[in-house]
Order: structure tokens, then C-alpha cells, then sequence
């Protein structure tokens, strides 16, 4: 497995396209600032969200309607996440596809999006479920916002374990 | 030695600093906190901004928005300066010749006095406009302005780690 994807990243890295990303200097820099700045806003949506089902957030909204503030706008960021971030693999691919911390990162992120989809849509749809269930939203919010950091962390981790 | 120099000489040959050097985990491990703590400063400064532009949050009265969204972002802020002074202690001479992280802290200094600006002068008559959907020219302009700030602050940061080669 880890041959193929040696292999792969070697294919990838030599197309005239990510040439272009490795030789522009300007162009990885870029994309990671891009990326850095959308990764405030999905994290800090999702923070503040969090925030609120502990009432520490504008207590005197419905958590219904600051969901629908702070958790609709983070798919289209997400999207932008994933486009700026692939064209960071095509850049650098042995960087993260080579890389058991990129793979720690996609598993989080995959949690991530289900917990926050999960999560968001529950309080949407049936605004009274969590009422009752306060200790469950709680730890929902506890996990979501801890795997949301271990994105965070895995992310900056990669610079430190990709392969020589 | 100016005194400038015997305090950062001061920092740099500290134990501290020397085990965040030395240590292969602390390094990556404070800069993590950092990248964590500077998202929800952009993070939750962009959403006040975003409702000074009137882009965003529009039924919300500004200074309502802004109590509730600020003591997370000093709290984040309080963090990211802390970790941010740990690593600049680990390798200050070298921080400190590298252009962009000195436009960094320049930046950081000018978000501040927009802010500061903002509080003083346009945020003086706040509950004549604060409930209105689209706040007044001024207003947008602060807003305005740091969003770009922040979104330069944070280029720099990564710019910092591209042109200081030992700190990948």
C-alpha cells in the first residue's frame, strides 16, 4: 500500500501542474494562508455554536437560530477547505500522502463533519430533542470541539512527520 | 549591549527556551496551540466584522454581538500571545531578523489601534446605529479594515515559516 502510494505521489509530483505549485514560491504559501483562514472560520463556527448549548454564547437566542448562523456557512468554507487543500497535496504529495498524520487528520475531519451535520440538523429539525437531553448535546459539544482541535493539531503536525 | 538586546538575550539562553530547542515534541506542540488560538481570534473578531459591514448577523444589535463574541476572542488572544512569545523566545535573534514576522507585530499593533480608534471615535454614538441592518460609512470602514489586518497578520505568520528554514 504504502509502495503505491509512493508510487502515486511520485506521478503526481512530476505533472506539469504541480511543477507549476513547487516552482511558483508565492503559490504554497498562498494556498496555506487561504487554507489557515477558512480553517478560523469552520473552527470558530463551531466553537461558538458549542459555546451557546453550554449558554455561554448568546443565551438569549435560540440555540436553533445561532446554529443556523454559525453551522450553515461552514459547507461552503469546507469546500474551499478541500480545493485549496488538494492543491496543496498536488503540490507537495509525499508531504501527506505518505503521511500517517494526513490520514489521522482525514479520519478526525470525517468525524467532524458527521458530528457537526449530526448535530445540526437534529436541532433544525426537531428544535425540542436536545431540551430534554441536555447532557447528551453537551457531550456531542464536548467531542466535537475536541476532534475539531485535533484537526487543528494534526494539521500543523504534518510539517513535522512527513517522510525525509 | 543595549538593554533591548540583554533582555532578548535574557529570553533566548533561558532553560525555557533552551527546552523548547532542544525538546523535538514542545516545538510543534506550542505552535499548535498557537495555529488553535490565533483561528478563534480571526475566527471571532471576522464575525463582528462581518456584522460592522452588515454582511452577516444582521438582526443583532452590534453591541450585544460584540460582549457576547469578545471575551472569547481575548481569552484566544491571551493564548496565542502567550504561545507566540514561547516560540519567539526559543529563536528570538532569528525572529527578530526576519522581516516578516517584524510586519507580523506591526500588523498586530495596527488591528489594536483600529480597534482602539473604533471604541474612541466611530463606536461613540453606538445605540443610534447599532440595531440598523447596514451600520454607518465609518463603521464599515473599521470592519473593513480589519478583516484585511487580520487576513495580513495571518499571511505573515505563514510567511515566517517559509523564510526561516530550521522552523519548517
Amino acid at each position: 500500500m504504502e509502495a503505491l502510494l509512493i508510487t502515486f505521489s511520485k506521478w503526481l509530483a512530476s505533472t506539469e501542474f504541480s511543477h507549476t505549485i513547487q516552482s511558483v514560491t508565492w503559490i504554497i504559501p498562498t494556498l496555506q494562508t487561504i487554507h489557515i483562514l477558512c480553517v478560523a472560520i469552520v473552527f470558530s463556527s463551531a466553537v461558538l455554536v458549542n459555546l451557546r448549548i453550554f449558554r455561554l454564547f448568546e443565551r438569549d437566542q435560540p440555540l436553533g437560530a445561532v446554529t443556523r448562523r454559525f453551522l450553515s456557512p461552514i459547507w461552503p468554507v469546507l469546500l474551499i477547505l478541500l480545493l485549496t487543500g488538494s492543491l496543496l497535496i498536488i503540490g507537495e504529495p509525499r508531504r501527506s500522502l505518505v503521511n500517517t498524520t494526513f490520514y489521522i487528520k482525514m479520519s478526525l475531519l470525517l468525524i467532524a463533519i458527521v458530528l457537526t451535520a449530526l448535530l445540526q440538523r437534529t436541532v433544525l429539525a426537531s428544535p425540542g430533542f436536545f431540551e430534554k437531553r441536555q447532557t447528551a448535546i453537551r457531550a456531542l459539544a464536548t467531542v466535537s470541539i475536541l476532534v475539531w482541535s485535533g484537526i487543528l493539531f494534526a494539521g500543523r503536525w504534518i510539517a513535522y512527520t512527513q517522510a525525509g | 549591549m543595549s538593554l533591548f538586546q540583554q533582555l532578548i538575550a535574557f529570553f533566548e539562553d533561558s532553560s525555557i527556551a533552551d527546552a523548547i530547542r532542544e525538546n523535538d515534541l514542545l516545538f510543534p506542540l506550542i505552535e499548535s496551540v498557537h495555529v488553535v488560538a490565533i483561528c478563534l481570534v480571526v475566527g471571532s473578531i471576522l464575525v463582528l466584522d462581518l456584522r460592522l459591514l452588515g454582511f452577516a448577523s444582521l438582526d443583532r444589535p452590534v453591541g450585544r454581538l460584540t460582549s457576547a463574541v469578545l471575551p472569547l476572542t481575548w481569552s484566544a488572544f491571551i493564548v496565542a500571545a502567550c504561545s507566540g512569545f514561547l516560540l519567539f523566545m526559543s529563536h528570538a535573534t532569528k525572529y527578530l531578523a526576519n522581516g516578516y514576522f517584524i510586519t507580523k507585530m506591526a500588523l498586530i499593533g495596527a488591528a489594536g489601534l483600529n480597534m482602539i480608534v473604533f471604541h474612541a471615535v466611530a463606536a461613540r454614538d453606538l445605540p443610534k446605529w447599532e440595531a440598523r441592518r447596514l451600520p454607518p460609512p465609518r463603521v464599515r470602514v473599521a470592519g473593513a479594515l480589519s478583516v484585511l489586518l487580520w487576513i495580513a497578520v495571518v499571511a505573515c505568520g505563514r510567511w515566517i515559516g517559509f523564510t526561516m528554514e530550521e522552523l519548517q
